[in-house]
């Protein structure tokens, strides 16, 4: 399996993370499960810069064929995904990479699909702050969630609620 | 970034110009969302189903369609997009109205039969999702006035450009109305039901 379960693990990293880099704050690390012959999946969290220096994020590394930061701009109805470069995060800001704009794209999954409960292990690189293991959870895709909003719809195979299964 | 048209991009870059001649044209109706006025949007078209067999629209909009064109390789706004179509069906069927949705690919290379049919089966058990030959594709998609472009890139890895209308289509009337993306769930349930009481 290609995305082990490391529960114990992720909550060391995260601890180091916050002690040895703590200009960069990272949170809410998900990813929504796939389909089982999905080719690619994305992944969102949220970035904070504590710090009193911009910082820029420049790559995504995990255990995939490819791993990118990508980006949705639509031009009227029509969607088009995008490589990003670089993503920055000035001193004192926040980024957040979520459903419908930025999201890291982790492609080549063939035959390792992303499922709910999995954890995905990688790295963030950052030009000051360096790497940070970061560990992103996948969850189902909850109905609710899909459109950022809760509009009170109880959907019968979907009410269970998992807003909460990524705040670390 | 270097573009390159696959194929039958020509065209669909100029169904895709086609979309905003007819958006620009769109006058209120009495369901509270825009309608195209003498626009013919869908038609005929012959795709393959999920289980391989070749079909055409009339085998699969039996009944009121929300129709959506996408790719699998899209993690992000396919699948909310997608979702969002099957929750409205899910509202729809509590209120005892009984509609389809239908996922069209427009990435004939990767999307095979078992990718399309896996990857709707994620949002709903009974979205049907269609993918067919590059020409198969380009004629639906000509059909509904949408534009798709692939973006060169990695052979295996390379984006689509596409739209992201939602087309409600009915067997016998054909094309209702269309639904932006940012059109939620409720309310897309709610102009289907009006167009769906309205035609009945
Ligand atoms: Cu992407």
């Amino acid at each position: 399996m290609t995305f082990p379960k490391l529960a114990p693990l992720a909550v060391i990293a995260a601890m180091a993370a916050t002690s040895a880099m703590a200009e960069i704050t990272v949170t809410d690390a998900y990813a929504f499960e796939t389909a089982p012959t999905a080719m690619a999946g994305g992944g969102f969290l949220t970035i904070t810069n504590t710090g009193d220096s911009d910082d820029v994020l420049t790559a995504v590394q995990a255990d995939f064929p490819s791993v990118q930061l990508h980006t949705t701009e639509f031009d009227g109805d029509i969607a088009r995904m995008m490589h990003l470069e670089a993503i920055p995060v000035a001193a004192g800001e926040t980024v957040t990479l979520a459903p419908g704009g930025m999201h890291v794209m982790f492609m080549g999954l063939q035959g390792n699909p992303l499922t709910a409960g999995d954890e995905i292990s990688a790295t963030l690189v950052f030009e000051q702050a360096g790497e940070m293991p970061v560990t992103f959870d996948v969850v189902a895709r909850d109905t609710a969630d899909s459109h950022g909003e809760d509009r009170g719809h109880n959907h019968d195979q979907n009410s269970h609620d998992h807003g909460n299964s990524h705040d670390h | 970034m270097k573009s390159v048209i696959f194929g039958s991009g020509v065209l669909a870059i100029a169904a895709g110009l086609g979309v905003y001649a007819w958006q620009a044209n769109t006058a209120p109706t009495p369901c509270g969302n825009t309608s195209v006025a003498g626009a013919a949007i869908g038609g005929p078209f012959e795709l393959v189903s999920e289980t391989g067999e070749t079909v055409t629209d009339t085998d699969v909009i039996t009944k009121p369609t929300l129709v959506y064109f996408g790719y699998t390789f899209c993690p992000d706004v396919c699948p909310i997009d997608s979702m969002r179509n099957a929750i409205a069906a899910d509202i729809l069927a509590d209120e005892g109205v009984d509609i389809g949705t239908i996922f069209i690919s427009v990435d004939p290379e990767r999307d095979t039969v078992d990718v399309v049919r896996d990857y709707t089966d994620n949002f709903h058990p009974e979205m049907i999702g269609l993918t067919g030959s590059p020409e198969q594709i380009r004629e639906a998609s000509q059909a509904y006035k949408t534009y798709y472009r692939a973006v060169e890139g990695d052979p295996d890895y390379y984006l689509v450009d596409h739209s992201t209308q939602t087309y409600l289509m009915f067997p016998e009337t054909g094309f209702a109305t269309f639904f932006r993306r940012d059109t939620p769930s409720e309310q897309v349930a709610e102009i289907t039901a009006c167009f769906v009481d309205q035609l009945a």
